[in-house]
């Protein structure tokens, strides 16, 4: 069948509809839309958006200093928000320089509008002045996209983004409207009168599928949930319905980086992280467990390490509103094509009408050697009374701001796994990162997209010295909003994660992972005009935070750390979950497989 | 994954046919690496414009079923159809097939093309144009018979598909 048999797109022009320039229905489908904040950067192929913006009120436009920039910090407004994030930049540069911050979204699933400006069409294949082929280039770095090539689909065409966008998994999607389209008048229609042709996600569970997941966890002796973004993605009410979940069938929990404030850090049942630098007892559960419960997480790389050695006993449920992440890394037994809040529902709803009990004695049983795993207390680190060590300054930023109203962005690498396993996220859209593509430079705008979306909160960007430099000048953006974000720097002098691999992997020949010539940090805050800190001494670390959390400005802090510290534990590569390294000592004994090598 | 067992499937694609969008099919294709054998695409309905793409792709059960769900996330994708696991349908191919020579090798060719049902829709004192149509295997048998005999030029059309019986795809 069809996905749908009815109906041609649009609606054809209609007695009294609003006729607009091009420019001005890109602004009126925005507002249609609700939305208020958009982040772009100017350009010729844009201009006149940008004057139709000039006059539009009721929507904030917030202007970086690199379309990349833009991206990220629209996808830290999205996650926090879970609202689609917004982004305006011209056509050649503006969309080439838009790519990475797509290719980011798309990989965690983040619901992004990106519009791009196009030479005229009389022009395009011609090699135009910044002229680029920006849906042929983002094709693959997008859920959709169009060049709009007729002013009078491009209403249509805008409401599609904005359901494609955020509807079914999430993701960006680009808009391409050439110059001469945006000053033609056409036909405006508003979002209700539009239905897509084609497009018609699936979010409602197939009943018989939960009926066996809930068979399932009831029979279990050795269960797990193994959750993920798409917890997050479905709304708050998941994160609601998920902890109902765990808590009626004491089960434990474990999550992916991208699912962590699904289910709270502080609560028992929660065994921490999972995956390559995940917890001892998290990973060894997922290796040992019978039934595993995975909801929203789709078995990446970073969680199953060696496939062939990933959890070998265990049924698996899946659970995810894509179709195509069935089966795709890992063979499944139940598969749930849904929404999660609507799965999550109808499990809870069988569960309970079905009357089902966990094997309790079971469960006993397995707490004990989930309790034996932990005891290992795999995330412990050797402090120092002489310098800061990475985690005992993540763990004091974490004490000193419990209880605030906070939200945490990081770069990539070692600070990101650091904050991943020690900060303790309590609620859902608190944590955004950079998952599956590893973008380093996705902190600081992201950083910036958070705060304005969440003016009065404590907005701070785990750092690392070399990722934060990718995207530097965005400080430039957060002092011409007055956005306070605060950028907490764990300087090690190195790109710690490639200095770590190159130690275990290739025989401690350092190749170009020396972050040389570093800037002075506290001038280069001076001279962006926030606020400079720094910190190298463990005794002056909690009031240097406190200065820091009380400014109110943008602060960049440089917080001096250990410059060998390794992040443990870890999984090497081609290892299994039960085959963790937990330190220095360990590694040193541990031979990496050749076929471990090649993996990333 | 495991990389025995590779299997030959042919997958119909009814898309939107808006611009770009075999680029979106063929792209996918080659970002995530699955092979393309042959790859026939036209408008099938000048009303609905509606495109029918038939895909001749190879891979493990694994890879096919992961082909098709990738097919079917793709926005300007109708219905993805793949009738290698389904009820057996048919399919045909057809291919232009150039062969030159005289004498013996001449009398030949025409007498093998006859047995294939070829039609020869183009002839010169020393050249043939064969018609063939059929399933994939016959248009490669009838040009491995013509290799020896003169062929200098082949122009195949890739695979159409359709079911047997009253179903529609």
């Amino acid at each position: 069948m069809d996905k749908d048999g009815t109906a041609l797109t649009g609606t054809p022009a209609r007695e009294g509809a609003i006729e607009l320039s091009g420019a001005e229905m890109v602004i009126r489908a925005l507002k249609d839309q609700g939305v208020k904040h958009i982040f772009g950067y100017p350009g010729g192929a844009v201009l006149p958006i940008y004057d139709a913006l000039f006059a539009a009120e009721g929507i904030t436009h917030v202007l970086v200093r690199h379309e990349q920039g833009a991206v990220h910090a629209a996808e830290g407004y999205a996650r926090s928000t879970g609202k689609p994030g917004v982004v305006l930049v011209t056509s050649g540069p503006g969309a080439t320089n838009a790519v990475t911050g797509l290719t980011d979204a798309l990989m965690d699933s983040i619901p992004l509008v990106v519009l791009t400006g196009q030479v005229a069409t009389h022009l395009i294949g011609t090699d135009a002045f910044q002229e680029a082929d920006t849906v042929g280039i983002t094709r693959a770095c997008t859920k959709h996209n169009w060049l709009v090539k007729d002013v009078n689909d491009l209403a249509r065409v805008m409401h599609e983004a904005f359901q494609i966008a955020t509807t079914g998994r999430p993701g960006p999607v680009v808009v391409d409207i050439p110059k001469d389209v945006q000053f033609k008048k056409g036909h405006y229609v508003t979002p209700d009168a539009i239905r897509h042709r084609t497009y018609r996600p699936r979010t409602e569970p197939e009943l018989s599928s939960i009926v066996q997941a809930i068979d399932l966890m009831a029979n279990a002796k050795r269960p797990l949930f193994y959750t993920g973004g798409g917890i997050i993605n479905s709304g708050p009410e998941a994160s609601k319905l998920l902890r109902e979940l765990v808590k009626l069938t004491g089960f434990p929990i474990t999550s992916t980086l991208m699912g962590l404030g699904a289910f709270p850090a502080s609560d028992p049942q929660w065994l921490g992280l999972v995956g390559m630098h995940g917890t001892y007892e998290a990973n060894h559960a997922m290796h040992d467990c019978d039934v595993m419960i995975c909801l929203g997480a789709r078995f990446d790389d970073r969680v199953t390490g060696n496939i062939a050695k990933f959890s070998p006993h265990s049924k698996k449920i899946h659970l995810d509103i894509d179709a195509a992440q069935i089966n795709k890394n890992v063979r499944v037994d139940v598969p749930i094509v849904a929404d999660a809040t609507k799965a999550l529902k109808e499990m809870l709803h069988f569960w309970k009408t079905q009357k089902k009990k966990v094997d309790a004695h079971a469960l006993k049983v397995w707490w004990s050697e989930i309790d034996a795993w932990r005891a290992k207390k795999s995330l412990d680190y050797r402090n120092s009374a002489s310098i800061i060590k990475p985690q005992y300054a993540i763990d004091r930023l974490y004490e000193l701001t419990k209880g605030r109203d906070v939200y945490i962005t990081t770069e990539v690498g070692q600070h990101q796994m650091w904050a991943a396993q020690r900060f303790k996220f309590e609620q859902p859209n608190r944590w955004m990162t950079s998952g599956g593509l590893g973008t380093m430079g996705y902190g600081l705008p992201a950083a910036v997209g958070v705060q304005m979306a969440h003016p009065g909160a404590l907005v701070i960007d785990i750092a690392g010295e070399a990722s934060v430099q990718m995207t530097m000048q965005e400080m430039s953006t957060a002092v011409q909003y007055d956005l306070p974000v605060k950028i907490f720097i764990l300087n090690n002098e190195y790109m710690g994660m490639v200095r770590q691999w190159q130690q275990l992997l290739h025989g401690g020949r350092y190749s170009h992972s020396y972050s040389e010539a570093l800037p002075d940090f506290v001038k280069l805050a001076e001279a962006y005009g926030c606020v400079g800190l720094r910190a190298s001494n463990p005794n002056e670390l909690d009031a240097m935070i406190l200065e820091m959390i009380n400014s109110p400005r943008p602060v960049l802090f440089d917080c001096r750390v250990d410059p060998r510290e390794n992040c443990y534990p870890m999984i090497p590569s081609g290892a299994a979950h039960n085959e963790m390294i937990l330190s220095d000592a360990q590694e040193e004994s541990t031979e990496v497989s050749d076929e471990g090598k090649m993996l990333v | 994954m495991q990389k025995t067992n590779i299997e030959r499937h042919t997958i119909a694609v009814l898309v939107d046919n808006e611009a770009g969008v075999l680029a979106r099919v063929v792209g996918l294709f080659s970002g995530r690496g699955y092979n393309i054998e042959s790859l026939t695409v036209a408008e099938v309905d000048h009303v609905a414009r509606t495109s029918r793409v038939t895909v001749v792709t190879s891979g493990t059960p694994e890879v096919i079923e992961q082909i098709e769900a990738q097919l079917r996330r793709l926005v300007a994708v109708h219905r993805v159809h793949n009738w290698t696991t389904s009820a057996p349908g048919i399919e045909r191919e057809m291919a232009l097939v150039k062969v030159t020579g005289s004498g013996e090798k001449r009398v030949e060719a025409m007498r093998i093309g006859e047995i294939f049902r070829a039609h020869i829709v183009d002839t010169t004192h020393t050249s043939f144009v064969f018609e063939i149509t059929g399933a994939p295997s016959k248009i490669d048998q009838f040009v491995d018979l013509m290799r020896p005999l003169g062929l200098v030029d082949v122009s195949r059309t890739g695979v159409a598909a359709i079911a047997r019986g009253p179903e529609a795809m």
